[in-house]
C-alpha cells in the first residue's frame, strides 16, 4: 500500500496547456522510436496524454466522485511511485466496477495501466508502483457496471525523474 | 532476468471474506526509451498482462505498459468462493511466462 497518508479526496482532472505541452519533449521521442519502426508494440498505444484518456472514456464525461486516488505529493524517487486507487462500490451484479485505469499526463507513454476486475473481486481496490518521469498530474478513471466513468486526480512533485532510467 | 515471484496472502481465510494479495515478481520492465553504450536502443520489454485465476476461472486481470515499475507490484482484492487453488499469470513482451500457483487454505 502507499505511504501516503488518506488525504484529499478526488479533484477533477484539469491538466493544464503547460503539462502537455512539456510532456510533449519526452514524448517525442516515442513517436521518433515508433516511426523508426523500432518499438511496434509502442506503436499501438495511445501517443499523446489526450488519445490516452479518449481511449478510455470516448466522448463520456466522467464524474469526480466515488473514486479514492493516493500517491505521494512528493517523489524522491520517479523509478518507482506507489499508488493506489480505491472506488465506492457495492460490487454487485447490477452495480459493479468493470475497470480501473491510470494514465499519466507527463510521461512518454501515458497509458499506464488497466486493472480488470471480476464478480469475486469484492473490493474494487488496486495497488501498484508506477515510473514518473517529472513533476505531473496523475489520473485515475473507474469504469462502472452502467457505462458511467468516475475520475480522480493527483499532482505528484518529482525530484529525480524515472523518464528512461 | 527473473526470479521466483512473491504471493502474499493473510494468515487466514475464511470464505466469503474479501482478502488482499499481494504480488511481486522480478522483471526489467524495459521501457523501449533507454539507450546501451553504443547508442543502439534497447527495444521494450515490460510484463503486458497480468492474470489471476481461481478454480480456473479468471478473478483478475491487468494490462501493463513501460509506465509501471521494475519488478511489477500488484495487490488487489478476492472474495474468497471457497478452498481452491489461486494461479498467476505474467507475460512480457517478448512472450516469456513467468506462472505461480498458490493454495487457498480455507479455515
Amino acid at each position: 500500500m502507499t505511504e501516503h497518508p488518506s488525504s484529499s479526496l478526488t479533484r477533477v482532472a484539469i491538466v493544464s496547456r503547460r503539462d502537455v505541452v512539456v510532456g510533449a519533449g519526452c514524448a517525442g521521442l516515442v513517436a521518433l522510436l515508433v516511426r523508426g519502426g523500432v518499438s511496434q508494440a509502442e506503436g499501438a498505444r495511445p501517443a499523446t496524454f489526450e488519445e490516452a484518456m479518449k481511449a478510455i472514456l470516448g466522448e463520456a464525461k466522467p464524474i469526480a466522485s466515488r473514486i479514492l486516488l493516493e500517491l505521494p505529493e512528493i517523489a524522491e524517487n520517479g523509478n518507482t511511485v506507489p499508488f493506489s486507487i480505491n472506488i465506492d462500490s457495492p460490487m454487485t451484479p447490477a452495480d459493479h466496477v468493470k475497470a480501473a485505469h491510470i494514465v499519466s499526463s507527463g510521461n512518454p507513454q501515458p497509458s499506464v495501466a488497466s486493472f480488470f476486475f471480476s464478480n469475486v473481486s469484492g473490493r474494487a481496490a488496486v495497488s501498484s508502483r508506477m515510473r514518473l518521469a517529472k513533476s505531473q498530474d496523475v489520473i485515475a478513471i473507474a469504469e462502472l457496471s452502467d457505462g458511467r466513468f468516475l475520475i480522480a486526480t493527483r499532482n505528484v512533485k518529482v525530484t529525480i525523474g524515472g523518464c528512461g532510467g | 532476468m527473473t526470479g521466483k515471484p512473491r504471493i502474499k496472502l493473510p494468515e487466514t481465510i475464511t470464505a466469503g471474506a474479501v482478502i488482499e494479495i499481494k504480488t511481486l515478481v522480478s522483471h526489467v520492465m524495459e521501457t523501449g526509451q533507454r539507450k546501451d553504450k553504443d547508442g543502439n536502443v534497447v527495444p521494450r520489454n515490460v510484463i503486458n498482462t497480468f492474470t489471476a485465476t481461481f478454480a480456473g476461472r479468471e478473478v483478475f486481470r491487468a494490462s501493463l505498459s513501460s509506465g509501471i515499475s521494475a519488478n511489477p507490484f500488484i495487490s488487489f482484492f478476492l472474495k474468497v468462493p471457497g478452498p481452491g487453488e489461486l494461479e498467476f499469470l505474467w507475460i512480457d513482451d517478448q512472450g516469456q511466462r513467468i506462472a505461480e500457483k498458490m493454495p487457498l487454505n480455507v479455515a
